[in-house]
């Protein structure tokens, strides 16, 4: 877990003199750094229009993590602090949504071409769910693996309104053979030699009426690095499937093979997604739904409290079905009690926890696990691949009394 | 922990934010402005060859931010640099790849 004393506040206020160069306002502004509990976990907090400071990853292509107090926040996590991952550095920085159009084509009766204005014309639902990158915690993989290095802040909880992409899809008739739909966004390669950004559903999963075209996110348009004006909202799955600006939908009649579907974004096809640490596996599947997961968000690693009584709180969530129970431990993992859970916003939110608990003085692991309704819950040791994928280890805070 | 200041440098914003909200119809164009890259690479042996290959795609911070430590020397950063060439299509030169190896290799 981050290391939150950092001062996180204070962006606005920090902005010193300004100058103007190539037509354009600057300003210098001091950030502060965040170290991040890992080897080389030092980031930059970085201040981007439409957000508040954030985890600087990495500025071509964009990657912003979200500071970890903000999950203390509430359930839903703010438009201005969701985190942001790119693959390819062009991204789209003008964008005219009264001519931004959605292409729907390949396997269907009428090929159609939807201007934002039509797409909010048709009827709209609105679903709370998390969106976690793939690459979430990657850092703490042991042995550590490349990629982008993320702690625990490329995961958010937003309320997202759209349209089921079930009904875009039947406007324009799948035709019969259809076997997978592909999405493409505006966002692209650098190079023409780089492959595009580009993402596949089987055709029943795309039609399963809770995949979505979203426009707004908790009230709001979407913030431009999320996605403006369109992207997919694929609930209970893995953030490298929720394409942004979006606007190209293809129905094809085949697998598809494209280097994001066919060799990035696997996990080992066995029953953890995990290998032996530090080998290979036999055969991978593409990622998918996310693996359960909880943290304690009130408490910080290394936190000194007061002695007596306090209340633990924090957040779980997977895949889809829904969070069933939450324990939390104070003496190592050697007892559990059971959480009380905060209101249910759906299977796909994150779901809030609270534990009253006593702590005598001196050293406490503290430590959180949640199952869901299909009884999958967290493991004590983590689960290792390749890429860094799937990491769901039961969380442990390490605070003092006195 | 550390807490250090460093000088970044971020357009303010020449933007137009869209509308108010879902229920605008006609929203305004949209420009934004992606703050200025501040991380650099550190001076060593070749790193113009590592500059002139590898900015082209993506920041310098893409290869700070990698784990460190003597299991990530050669043969990681020689995997990376394989996997923009072979994956990701870098058009790097067979004469530079040693080059971009060793910098890598003995800076991070």
């Amino acid at each position: 877990m981050m290391n939150r004393r950092t001062v996180l506040q204070g962006g606005a206020a920090l902005f010193a003199g300004g100058g103007v160069i190539g037509g354009s306002s600057l300003a210098n502004f001091a950030a502060e750094t965040i170290t991040l509990p890992f080897e080389n976990g030092e980031r930059p907090l970085v201040k981007y229009p439409q957000k508040r400071p954030m985890i600087g990853l990495t500025s071509r292509p964009p990657q912003l993590e979200t500071p970890f107090s903000v999950y203390n926040e509430g359930v839903i996590t703010p438009n201005n602090a969701f985190f942001v991952r790119y693959h390819l550095a062009d991204v789209p920085l003008n964008i005219d949504p009264d001519k931004f159009t959605l292409e729907i084509k390949g396997k269907v009766d009428r090929s159609l071409k939807l201007s934002l204005k039509e797409i909010k014309k048709l009827p709209a639902v609105e679903v709370v769910a998390v969106n976690q990158c793939s690459g979430n915690s990657r850092a703490f993989s042991n042995p550590r693996v490349a990629g982008g290095q993320s702690g625990n802040g490329a995961m958010g909880n937003a309320r997202w309104r759209g349209v089921p992409l079930k009904i875009v899809l039947d406007k324009a008739g799948v035709q019969q053979g259809a076997k997978q739909v592909t999405f493409n966004g505006m966002d692209g390669p650098v190079s023409d030699k780089t492959p595009d950004f580009i993402k596949a559903l089987e055709i029943d999963h795309a039609r399963d009426g809770e995949v979505m075209l979203a426009y707004a996110m908790n009230g709001e348009d979407l913030p431009v690095l999320n996605g403006f004006p369109l992207r997919l909202v694929v609930p209970g799955h893995y953030g490298t499937y929720w394409v942004k600006h979006l606007n190209d939908i293809t129905v094809i009649d085949n697998v598809f093979d494209g280097f994001w579907m066919k060799t990035a974004y696997r996990i080992p096809d066995t029953p953890c997604g995990c290998v032996e640490p530090g080998t290979a596996p036999k055969a991978t599947i593409p990622i998918n739904r996310f693996t359960v997961r909880s943290f304690i968000t009130n408490v910080t690693d290394g936190a000194k409290l007061k002695l007596g009584g306090t209340t633990l709180r924090g957040i779980a969530f997977d895949g889809g079905k829904g969070i069933k129970e939450v324990a939390v431990s104070i003496d190592g993992g050697k007892t559990w009690a059971p959480a009380k859970l905060g209101k249910d916003l759906g299977k796909y939110s994150f779901r809030e926890w609270t534990l009253p608990v006593k702590l005598e003085a001196g050293s406490h692991e503290l430590k959180v696990r949640a199952t869901n309704n299909a009884g999958n819950t967290q493991p004590t040791e983590p689960f290792w691949n390749p890429a860094g994928y799937l990491r769901n280890v039961v969380e442990t805070v390490r605070v003092t009394a006195a | 922990m550390k807490r250090s200041t460093l000088l970044a440098r971020t357009s303010i914003v020449a933007m137009a934010v869209a509308g108010s909200g879902f229920a605008t119809v006609n929203a305004k164009p949209i420009s934004y402005a992606l703050p200025a890259e501040t991380a650099a690479f550190k001076p060593g042996p070749n790193v113009e060859a590592v500059r002139n290959n590898c900015t082209a795609c993506h920041s310098v911070d893409y290869i700070q931010t990698q784990p460190r430590g003597p299991k990530f020397k050669k043969d990681f950063w020689q995997a990376e640099v394989t996997k923009m060439i072979k994956v990701y299509g870098a058009p790097i030169d067979d004469a530079d790849v040693d080059k971009i190896v060793e910098y890598l290799a003995q800076t991070y």
